[in-house]
């Protein structure tokens, strides 16, 4: 058998700390970066005596991540302890909704090029940070700043097969994540942390395979290279006659492999019970309703009025919206442009991919880019152009209309203009006419090369074309 | 000046007719202190100096005429689990012997507010886990009524303070009878209030769901009144409750009526039951039936599952709590060992006692993946199971009428079982309201004829303090005060 007769199962834990105001249990704030131990409490060191109140903020965040997720928001969830030892943890437990989780069977869409799927979503539950380990020559230091930060822990059925549809499905929570407006999403900063659940089966089996956790996996290119070589190596082991072991395993980012951390006898038990210090979460169906209203609108949403209004393609219309940002981006762009496909393709192809994970930022004035859509769309400069333009855009902002203006950019659309050109063209390149008329369309191209050369990139090529087929026809 | 034989309304009044100045009540209660303390060893922490500068305020505060609440002036102490800011709070640990909190507990801070004088910190059990006070890493508290004799346990040292004199008032704190049987074993007043109506927050947690907050004090009235100074909804302890009656001490005033008074049977054919408890007890049956009372026989079946539930459910509490106890953040760390386990291992093995660790070892073992079904979710269980037969007793009943334990105070260094009791099972009478959240009022039935403290428990539904203090304000007063102490030096 070979590789091909294997099929990926994927599950994913995904951490989303949340930017609430403050910490889950306590009144000090979450500030990312604040100087060592700055923000910190009796409640959230673990102190005798010092007891946790639940921040309701949190429980907010929590539901806004269910309504978003179509999940069931459960009017009754309990806190547990979980309990372990490490210097991180200064109660020595965490505090964490093993049992009752407050949200449960949700799910995402998520579309590819080959369409749409649904990703379950078994549980989002609410939970605490840990603090932070700072190791150097002389010893370890704590940073009990992270400590008590609220974090949501989305759990998704083992639905994803590829690589591809667990990033897509990565992308689609940080989407919603930001566009909820409870976390940053940034995987950098750590607000959007990934544990890939991953097994292998044969293609048409039903049984699943033995599972596979790869921790902490901090940025999406990592996801799909950590699935990529797992899956590669638990094939191998099973093609070479091999058992896998329900363990843990780390990935390597300089070696693009999977390391074994432990298996599953040497997990530690964590002695869960319910957290006595905290009452049960409820929540009523009218605070559910409440929520509801102060959801903005979600991807999907727009993601429809998108398709419908601009005539765009699913695909198209979901890599629009899976960035919160640039979906913004483009509905402030689209308002400056009466031709939206045109934004839509050069959103897609030449800015995209300066929306990055971790910035919030636009890269670029988005009315220019309306205006430099409005610019394609009337002719009034070619793609060439707009390219060069979007580039310049892209470092610093400036008029595109003016810019062409006094640059002398604009697309040259008029025939007797071109003609002298055309004519020369036509003169210059003997043997790609003969080619041409003895049948070899592709000759052309160098000819139309030539007018473009000649016009410094400005004629319209459409038209630079046609003038060029009559005129060797003639 | 004669504090001893005063409760404390009167001492208010004295302190407000000025037939004497708070400052000198307070070096009144230390030379007591100083008289008796080499024997009884209540305290962990004096706080002299503080205490005369609390007075002093007081003095003036009154002469300037303000109207002052009123604890304010009276010198009391606290349990050493409730943290003091700038005083040590060592829950009677080597792990803590050294650590001053950064803040105080919610019960401190209003008290502080309401300007009581504090005397100091008072011994007791480690951790709060034990019967005896014997298991404080620093010294052992004797029994004021018999030197010779424990005065109880985990408050043990606010109870020997207040029975000595050592303190007008004491907190201690409660998990499962920590309050109200040192309470009984040295003849003092002891309230385990309704779980919630005292803040927690600042209160070392040994078992949260189970421990609460009471006052200790010589008479009912004192104890109604320092109640008043503590029952105030925080919001910042998650399990914090509004009280629902006024003032404690006013209802004690309410017309005593016909109550209800629930005789549970089988509590009292236990076999370790001494007659010494039995009797005063019976006695107090009949004096509640001759004012008026309807005393009525109950079916109470859960008494011995409580034991095991009540173990089992404030271990693995306990365990879980305490493991914050380990070296790396605050406390004793200790100076042995080269890894990261070492420095959990070693400062945990060094600054933890015996108890503490068989406590800590039973919740690992009652939570762990292969026991929590048979152990921690049955006791949860049973838990519920007693709260239902209790709700359902009080239908019928407005109090029960039960030992507090069924021996009175044993010899230091022994166990009950030398008066024929059992080291676990002898104060089991005082595990229900625990695992219920009811209050629990221990008060002095009498003394023995060897002259030991006997204390009787009144029990009641969930906000029932008031009827509490006024069935056990009704026994006081036709029977008086226990006569002080006679061993302590006055």
């Amino acid at each position: 058998m070979s590789i091909n007769d294997y099929e990926r199962v994927i599950g994913l834990e995904v951490h989303v700390e949340l930017n609430t105001k403050h910490k889950a249990f306590c009144e000090c704030p979450t500030t990312f970066g604040a100087p060592p131990n700055s923000q910190v409490c009796p409640v959230c060191l673990g102190m005798p005596g010092a007891l946790p109140v639940l921040n309701r903020e949190v429980v907010d965040f929590a539901i806004k991540a269910g309504i978003a997720t179509h999940c069931t928001i459960e009017s009754v969830s309990r806190f547990d302890r979980k309990n372990y030892f490490y210097p991180d943890s200064p109660k020595a437990y965490q505090t964490t909704q093993n049992d009752f989780p407050i949200c449960t069977n949700g799910y995402v869409e998520v579309a590819s090029e080959e369409g749409t799927r649904k990703i379950r979503i078994s549980q989002i539950h609410m939970e605490e940070d840990a603090g932070k380990l700072i190791h150097h020559s002389e010893g370890t230091e704590i940073d009990c700043n992270r400590c008590g930060v609220p974090l949501l822990e989305i759990v998704s059925a083992p639905d994803a097969r590829s690589a591809e549809e667990a990033v897509a499905y990565l992308r689609k929570l940080r989407a919603i994540v930001r566009y909820t407006g409870i976390s940053d999403g940034k995987m950098n900063e750590g607000s959007l942390r990934c544990d890939v659940n991953l097994s292998v089966r044969k293609k048409g089996d039903e049984a699943f395979g033995t599972r596979v956790e790869i921790k902490n996996i901090n940025s999406f290119n990592f996801v799909a290279r950590a699935i990529e070589s797992e899956f590669k190596r638990q094939v191998e082991v099973l093609e070479g006659g091999g058992q896998l072991v329900q363990e843990t395993r780390r990935f390597d980012e300089k070696t693009g492999q999977t390391y074994s951390m432990r298996s599953k006898e040497d997990a530690s038990d964590y002695r869960y019970f319910p957290d006595p210090d905290l009452v049960p979460v409820r929540v009523t169906r009218e605070e559910v309703e409440a929520i509801r209203k102060t959801i903005p609108r979600m991807a999907d949403e727009r993601k429809a009025s998108y398709m419908e209004a601009y005539q765009l393609t699913p695909y198209e219309a979901e890599r629009l919206t899976e960035d919160k940002e640039m979906s913004d981006f483009f509905e402030e762009a689209v308002a400056h442009t009466s031709y939206p496909k045109t934004l839509v393709n050069v959103l897609l192809t030449d800015v995209s991919p300066s929306f990055t994970e971790d910035t919030v930022e636009y890269p670029m004035n988005p009315i220019s880019l309306g205006v430099l859509a409005d610019l394609l769309g009337n002719d009034e400069i070619n793609s060439n152009t707009g390219r060069r333009l979007v580039k310049a855009l892209l470092e610093n902002d400036f008029d595109p209309k003016a810019y062409v203006e006094e640059h002398q950019l604009a697309q040259i659309n008029d025939r007797t203009v071109l003609e002298p050109t055309i004519q020369a063209a036509v003169a210059a390149n003997e043997r790609a006419v003969k080619d041409y008329l003895g049948g070899k369309e592709t000759a052309l191209r160098a000819i139309i090369g030539f007018v473009m050369k000649k016009t410094q990139g400005k004629a319209n090529p459409l038209l630079v074309e046609t003038m060029i087929r009559e005129a060797i026809e003639e | 000046m004669d504090y001893r034989s005063m409760q404390i309304h009167q001492l208010a009044d004295g302190l407000r007719s000025r037939d004497f100045s708070s400052r000198e009540l307070t070096e009144a209660v230390f030379t007591t202190i100083e008289q008796n303390e080499p024997t009884i060893g209540a305290y962990i922490t004096l706080t002299h100096d503080l205490a005369l500068k609390q007075a002093d305020r007081v003095d003036e505060l009154l002469s300037e005429g303000r109207v002052l609440p009123a604890l304010a002036g009276i010198p009391g102490a606290l349990k050493d689990n409730i943290a003091t800011s700038d005083i040590r709070t060592t829950n009677a640990s080597k792990m803590l012997a050294d650590f001053v909190p950064p803040y105080d507990a919610f019960v401190w801070r209003v008290l502080k507010q309401q300007e009581i004088v504090l005397a100091g910190k008072t011994n007791l059990d480690e951790f709060a886990a034990g019967h005896s006070t014997e298991t404080s890493a620093f010294h052992i508290t004797r029994n004021p009524y018999d030197s010779t004799r424990v005065p109880g346990g985990s408050s043990g040292g606010s109870a020997a303070a207040v029975a000595s004199g050592e303190a007008c008032f004491a907190l201690g704190t409660d998990t499962g009878g920590s309050v109200r049987q040192p309470a009984a074993l040295s003849g003092i007043v002891g309230m385990r209030p309704t779980y919630g109506l005292v803040s927690r927050r600042g209160v070392t947690s040994f078992s949260s769901s189970l421990d609460q907050v009471g006052p200790m004090t010589r008479s009912v009235r004192d104890n109604a009144l320092v109640l008043d100074a503590l029952a105030f909804f925080d919001p910042k302890d998650a399990q914090s409750v509004a009280r629902r009656t006024e003032s404690f001490v006013d209802a004690i005033k309410h017309p005593f009526g016909q109550p209800v008074i629930g005789w549970p049977q089988s509590y009292f054919e236990s076999d370790d039951l001494l007659d010494d408890v039995k009797k005063p007890l019976k006695r107090a049956r009949d004096f509640y039936e001759s004012i008026g009372a309807r005393i009525v026989p109950i079916d109470l079946k859960t008494l011995d599952a409580c034991m095991a539930a009540y173990y089992i459910l404030s271990s693995a509490e306990g365990f879980s709590n305490l493991n914050r106890f380990d070296g790396v953040h605050y406390g004793r760390r200790s100076e042995k060992g080269e890894t990261l386990e070492d420095l959990y291992l070693y400062s945990r093995s060094e600054g933890l006692g015996a108890e503490v660790k068989r406590r800590i070892l039973l919740g690992c073992f009652a939570l762990s993946r292969e026991n929590y079904d048979d152990f921690y979710l049955k006791s949860a269980k049973v838990r519920t199971m007693v709260i239902r037969e209790f709700e359902e007793t009080f239908r019928t009943c407005d109090a029960i009428l039960a030992p507090v334990t069924a021996t009175p105070a044993w010899h230091l260094g022994t166990h009950p079982e030398e008066m024929g009791g059992n080291k676990y099972s002898n104060d089991r009478f005082t595990l229900p309201p625990s695992l219920t959240g009811m209050p629990a009022l221990a008060i002095p039935a009498g003394l023995t004829d060897a002259g030991l403290p006997v204390g009787m428990q009144l029990i009641g539904p969930r906000f029932s303090e008031g009827t509490l203090y006024r069935l056990a304000a009704a026994y006081e007063d036709a029977h008086g005060l226990l006569p002080l102490p006679a061993e302590v030096k006055a």
